[in-house]
Parts: structure tokens; C-alpha cells; sequence
């Protein structure tokens, strides 16, 4: 009789302790495995670069990535700002290269998967990206004749064996760029229109080889995909791999009543588009409207999807085609970030305005007027506890 | 041993309480947006009855952020197709106050009443809607289709 009753008390215990809630609802767990980095598609095919997976195209861009020379003062690479031990970003509010420049360095991890680049996404490929930093005179500060002729004296062979044969740059002046400064700018406008073309023509490739390297840049496994596969397998998460009451707090909000995951959506927590979120400008910087600017440097940018220098067909150009042009919603809108790795690299936002993951989520649950367009998202009101979880959220995408 | 029986039989009590409340909270907690399926249809009539309008992928499924092409399909209420529309395309998603992250356009006209409308892209799950103004020899229109991902 003994023996049965503790039977019994048991069977209650088991029927109490299981009657818990479980942890995600189907839904929950349905979003949760969409976000794991198992999820991620592999990279498209860039048809507008045809050197894009070529292996010695991507050697190349990752020397010219790391080249000090391949600037005006011959101190600055990409790499300046975009660390490889630093998830490809430095740490800053704003990057300086020559000068500083008004806005946040980009972490690159996934970034070929992206339509857009920089922040206000006025570039739409990612050569077309590298070729803007190399003439920006904060950033590397040289011009493209310059540029054309380094790559004939440093990298001739390697270029070649890529690219087919150099022009014949003889009579190109050493700096010239319809860009640059005003003698770079009467520099360029003396020059043929067939120099002009061949120029430019190592210029896009210089661009095809760099974003060739820049498609190897991915972002790695985290804790939260390990207990995000344990979850879709049905396996309870072992040791590290499972996640503290707050923690899963964290993610139910996230993906749940706070719903940041309308915008920090899929595997790379991004949807990849551009939105005003209300967050402040810096005092003393110039004016920043984000995406509506950025309209119209995209369209007029020659080495866009629609210019001379992109390699397949047009049928590549729908998100420049379709793009949207104009509207309320552009007004400081910015492009969503990827959120894997950002609690190791405060500060944050296009251009610095947060130090701390903190100010972020405490940004969030205000949700305050932006002073130009229209805030996308609405108050919070988290408690302490909610934001705390939020937090230790984000950080296990960072480890 | 009488008094072990107690707490046994209280504890099931308990147990069953306890499964009794949760059932509430689930049964009632708030769920996704669900919509009649009058309300997702994939073809109605226009706003003032025009036209008949049907809007789908042009390859069966919906991919979210990628960019697909829908083909909209225009019929009189007798089943004529309608011809030389001009369309022009508007949406977002109401919950988020956003509108659509490209410029979708009608790009070809295929046929028998048939519009491909190219540049569509949904970069979130939610309910999204896409607004169509169509103007053709028989009059102007409306018609708001809701896209659930
Ligand atoms: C002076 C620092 C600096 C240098 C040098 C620099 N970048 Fe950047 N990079 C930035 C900043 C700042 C942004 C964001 C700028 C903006 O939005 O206006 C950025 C944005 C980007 C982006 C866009 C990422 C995204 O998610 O949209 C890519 C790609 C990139 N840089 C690659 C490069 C390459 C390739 C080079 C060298 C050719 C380079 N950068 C040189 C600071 C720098
Ligand atoms: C309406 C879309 C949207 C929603 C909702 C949203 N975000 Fe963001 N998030 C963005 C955009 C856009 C930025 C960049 C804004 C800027 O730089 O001005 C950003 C930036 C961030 C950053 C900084 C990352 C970096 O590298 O600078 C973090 C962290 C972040 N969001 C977390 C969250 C969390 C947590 C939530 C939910 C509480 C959330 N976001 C909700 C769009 C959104």
C-alpha cells in the first residue's frame, strides 16, 4: 500500500511538473527555425559580375582589400576600418579613413546576400560599393586614373591573368577623376572618351575582384543557432547550448511582443530593406535624411545595374528597376542591420548614436518621435526585467 | 497513511486546476492575424463591381524577400477580358505602417485580360496589402488584394 501511494504522489508530481507550459508554441518555434543560420540560402550568382566566384578574382580583391597603397595618402585600406578581427568593423561612432567621415562603419559578415549597400543603400552592387570609398576624400581619398596605374605597376600580371590585358595607359594623366578635385576634374574632362572608358574599365574591376573576396565573408555559427537546431530536432539543448530563463524571455520577446523581428527577420536578422526608426542625429554632423537622398546618387551612379559596366543581362536590375523612388517613408530610413555579432561591437546605429545594447532596447521601448519622417515603431513599455532579457537575447548571437 | 492520501488527492486537484487555467490562457491568448478566407481571396470584384480581378504568383509560391512577378487578371462582369488597362500599384503592411519595399508595375500585357505585375516583393511575414487603381475603356476602379505570409 506504501509503495503505491508514493506511486501515486509521484504520478501528481509528474502530471504538476509537465503541466508547464511548454517553451514555444508551434508558431514560436516555426519563426525560431527561420532565423536559425541553418536557414541561410546560398549566395545567388552575381550575373552582373562575372568574376564574382572566380577563386584568382577573389585572391586579388582580398590583396587590394588589405592595400594601403590603393589610397591618396597611401595609409588607408579597407581594412582600416573594416577589421577581419573585428567582425570587419572598428569600434568607432564614425569611421576615419583620411578624414572622418559622418557616419558608422559597416560590419561585413553576409553582406553579399544584401540588394543595397551603405547605410542609405546608394549603391546597388556590391563592386559598385567598393569603387565609392576608393574616390570619397574622407575615406581612401585617391582618384580612378591614379588607382589604374597602381594596379599596371603593382598587380599588372595578377590583373591580367583575370581581366585580360591592360590598356594602354601611357597618356593617361596620373590623377584624374570626374569626381575628384578640380584639376582631377579637368584632368578626366581632357581625356578621350575611349581613355575615359578604358579607365573606368579597370576601375569596375577593381570593384568585381574586391566584392569577388567580400562574398567569402560569412557569418559564423552562434549559441543561438545551436539551441535553435536542438529546438527543431526536439532535443532538449545540452551544457552551453541551452538557453537561461531569461534568455528565452528574451527571444519570445523579440520574436513576439516586442516584434523586432518584423524588421531584424531571417537567418540574417535583417529584412534587408530601409526603415526610420526615430533614431536621433548627431549634433554637429551635416543633415542625414538616409534613403531619400539616396534615390537619386543610386540612379545617377554609372556603374549601377543599368550602366556600361555590368557584365550579364538587365534582367539582374529589378531592385534598381523597381526600386522605390519616392514617399514619406524614405525620410531617415536606414538600412536594417544584421544583428549577429552586434554585442561585441557597440556602438550602434548608422552613425554611433548608442554605446550600449541598453540604450538600444531602452530606445526601442520609448520609441520617440523621429525629428524628420515617421518613426516606424511604437512604444514599448518594457519593464527593466524585458529589456534585461532582450539583452541577454542579442548576446547569444554573439557567442 | 490517511493523511499521505490527502495531499496525493489535493495534489491532483491542484493539478487539474492548473491545467484548467492554462487551457483559458491559451484558448484565449491573441493570435496571429487571421483572416476570413473571403478576405485573402485570390480573386474579387472591383470596389464599384467594374471589373472582375484575380491576383497570383506567376510560379506558384510566394517567396519572401525575393523579388517575383504576379500576373493580375481583369474580366467585365460577363468574363471579357479587359483589354489596354492602365494600372498603377500601391500597398504596404497596415500593422506596420510601412509601404511596399519596391514599385511593383504592370510590365506586360499577356493576353486574354492578363497583366504580369513584375517587382513584387514581401520582405516580412504579416499581412500585406496591395492596392491596384486600373483604368480601362470601360471606366475606372479599385480593388485591394490582402497577401498573408
Ligand atoms: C574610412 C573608413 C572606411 C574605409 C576606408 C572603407 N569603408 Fe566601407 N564603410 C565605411 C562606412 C562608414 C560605411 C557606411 C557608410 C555610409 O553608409 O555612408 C561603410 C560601408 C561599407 C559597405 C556596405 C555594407 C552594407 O551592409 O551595406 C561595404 C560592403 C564596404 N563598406 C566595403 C568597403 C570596401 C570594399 C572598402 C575598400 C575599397 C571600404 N569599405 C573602405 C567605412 C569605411
Ligand atoms: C521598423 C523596423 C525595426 C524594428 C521593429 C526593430 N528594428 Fe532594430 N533596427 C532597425 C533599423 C532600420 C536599424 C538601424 C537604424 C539606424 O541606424 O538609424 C536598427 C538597428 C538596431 C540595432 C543596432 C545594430 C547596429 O549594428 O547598429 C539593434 C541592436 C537593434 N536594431 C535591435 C532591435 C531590437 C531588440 C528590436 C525590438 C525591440 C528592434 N531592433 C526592432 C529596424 C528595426
Amino acid at each position: 500500500m506504501s509503495r503505491f501511494s508514493r506511486l501515486l504522489a509521484l504520478l501528481a508530481m509528474a502530471v504538476l511538473a509537465g503541466c508547464g507550459k511548454p517553451e514555444f508554441s508551434d508558431a514560436e518555434k516555426k519563426t525560431i527555425a527561420s532565423l536559425a543560420l541553418s536557414a541561410l540560402p546560398p549566395l545567388k550568382t552575381d550575373t552582373t559580375n562575372r568574376f564574382a566566384d572566380v577563386p584568382a578574382a577573389a585572391a586579388l580583391g582580398s590583396t587590394l582589400f588589405f592595400e594601403v597603397g590603393m589610397s591618396g595618402d597611401g595609409k588607408v585600406s579597407c581594412s582600416t576600418c573594416h577589421k577581419i578581427d573585428r567582425q570587419f568593423q572598428d569600434d568607432l561612432p564614425q569611421a576615419v579613413g583620411v578624414g572622418r567621415t559622418n557616419r558608422r562603419t559597416m560590419p561585413l559578415a553576409g553582406v553579399a546576400h544584401d540588394p543595397w549597400f551603405f547605410w542609405d543603400g546608394r549603391r546597388d552592387s556590391l563592386w559598385a560599393q567598393a569603387l565609392t570609398p576608393l574616390e570619397n576624400p574622407l575615406e581612401q581619398a585617391g582618384n580612378r586614373a591614379a588607382y589604374a596605374h597602381y594596379i599596371k605597376a603593382r598587380f599588372g600580371e595578377r590583373y591580367e591573368r583575370i581581366f585580360g590585358p591592360l590598356p594602354d595607359l601611357s597618356t593617361v594623366p596620373a590623377n584624374a577623376s570626374p569626381l575628384g578635385s578640380d584639376a582631377e576634374k579637368a584632368a578626366w574632362n581632357a581625356m578621350s572618351a575611349a581613355q575615359a572608358e578604358a579607365v573606368n574599365r579597370v576601375f569596375a574591376n577593381i570593384g568585381k575582384a574586391i566584392a569577388a573576396f567580400e562574398r567569402s565573408i560569412a557569418p559564423p555559427q552562434t549559441r543561438f543557432d545551436r539551441f535553435a537546431a536542438a529546438l527543431a530536432t526536439g532535443i532538449q539543448p545540452q551544457g552551453d547550448d541551452a538557453f537561461s530563463p531569461e534568455e528565452i524571455l528574451g527571444l519570445k520577446l523579440f520574436i513576439g511582443k516586442a516584434s523586432c523581428v518584423t524588421c531584424h527577420t531571417g537567418p540574417r536578422f535583417t529584412d534587408s530593406s530601409f526603415h526610420n526608426t526615430g533614431v536621433p542625429p548627431v549634433a554637429n554632423l551635416p543633415p542625414d535624411r538616409g534613403r531619400i537622398d539616396a534615390v537619386r546618387q543610386v540612379e545617377a551612379d554609372p556603374f549601377n545595374c543599368f550602366g556600361a559596366f555590368r557584365d550579364g543581362d538587365a534582367s539582374a536590375c529589378g531592385e534598381l528597376r523597381f526600386m522605390v523612388k519616392a514617399g514619406p517613408e524614405l525620410v531617415r530610413a536606414y538600412k536594417t542591420p544584421s544583428l549577429r555579432g552586434a554585442a561585441t561591437r557597440p556602438p550602434y546605429m548608422h552613425a554611433g548614436q548608442f554605446s550600449s545594447l541598453d540604450e538600444v532596447v531602452a530606445h526601442y521601448s520609448k520609441a520617440p518621435t523621429s525629428v524628420e519622417g515617421v518613426s516606424e515603431v511604437h512604444p514599448l513599455q518594457l519593464s527593466d526585467r524585458e529589456r534585461g532579457a532582450v539583452v541577454a537575447f542579442l548576446k547569444t548571437l554573439a557567442e | 497513511m490517511a493523511s499521505l492520501w490527502r495531499y496525493v488527492l489535493a495534489g491532483l486537484g491542484l493539478a487539474a486546476l492548473l491545467a484548467g487555467i492554462l487551457a483559458a490562457v491559451y484558448l484565449t491568448a491573441p493570435q496571429a492575424p487571421r483572416l476570413a478566407s473571403s478576405e485573402i481571396a485570390r480573386s474579387k470584384k472591383t470596389a464599384h463591381g467594374l471589373f472582375v480581378a484575380s491576383f497570383e504568383p506567376e510560379r506558384g509560391a510566394i517567396r519572401q524577400g525575393e523579388l517575383q512577378s504576379w500576373l493580375l487578371t481583369l474580366k467585365t462582369g460577363a468574363g471579357t477580358p479587359v483589354e489596354g488597362a492602365a494600372i498603377t500599384i500601391s500597398g504596404g503592411m497596415p500593422q506596420h505602417r510601412h509601404g511596399l519595399p519596391t514599385s511593383p508595375q504592370a510590365t506586360d500585357y499577356l493576353g486574354n485580360g492578363c497583366y504580369r505585375i513584375d517587382g513584387v516583393k514581401f520582405t516580412m511575414s504579416g499581412l500585406w496589402q496591395l492596392h491596384f487603381a486600373i483604368s480601362a475603356a470601360a471606366g475606372s476602379d479599385t480593388v485591394v488584394f490582402n497577401v498573408l505570409l
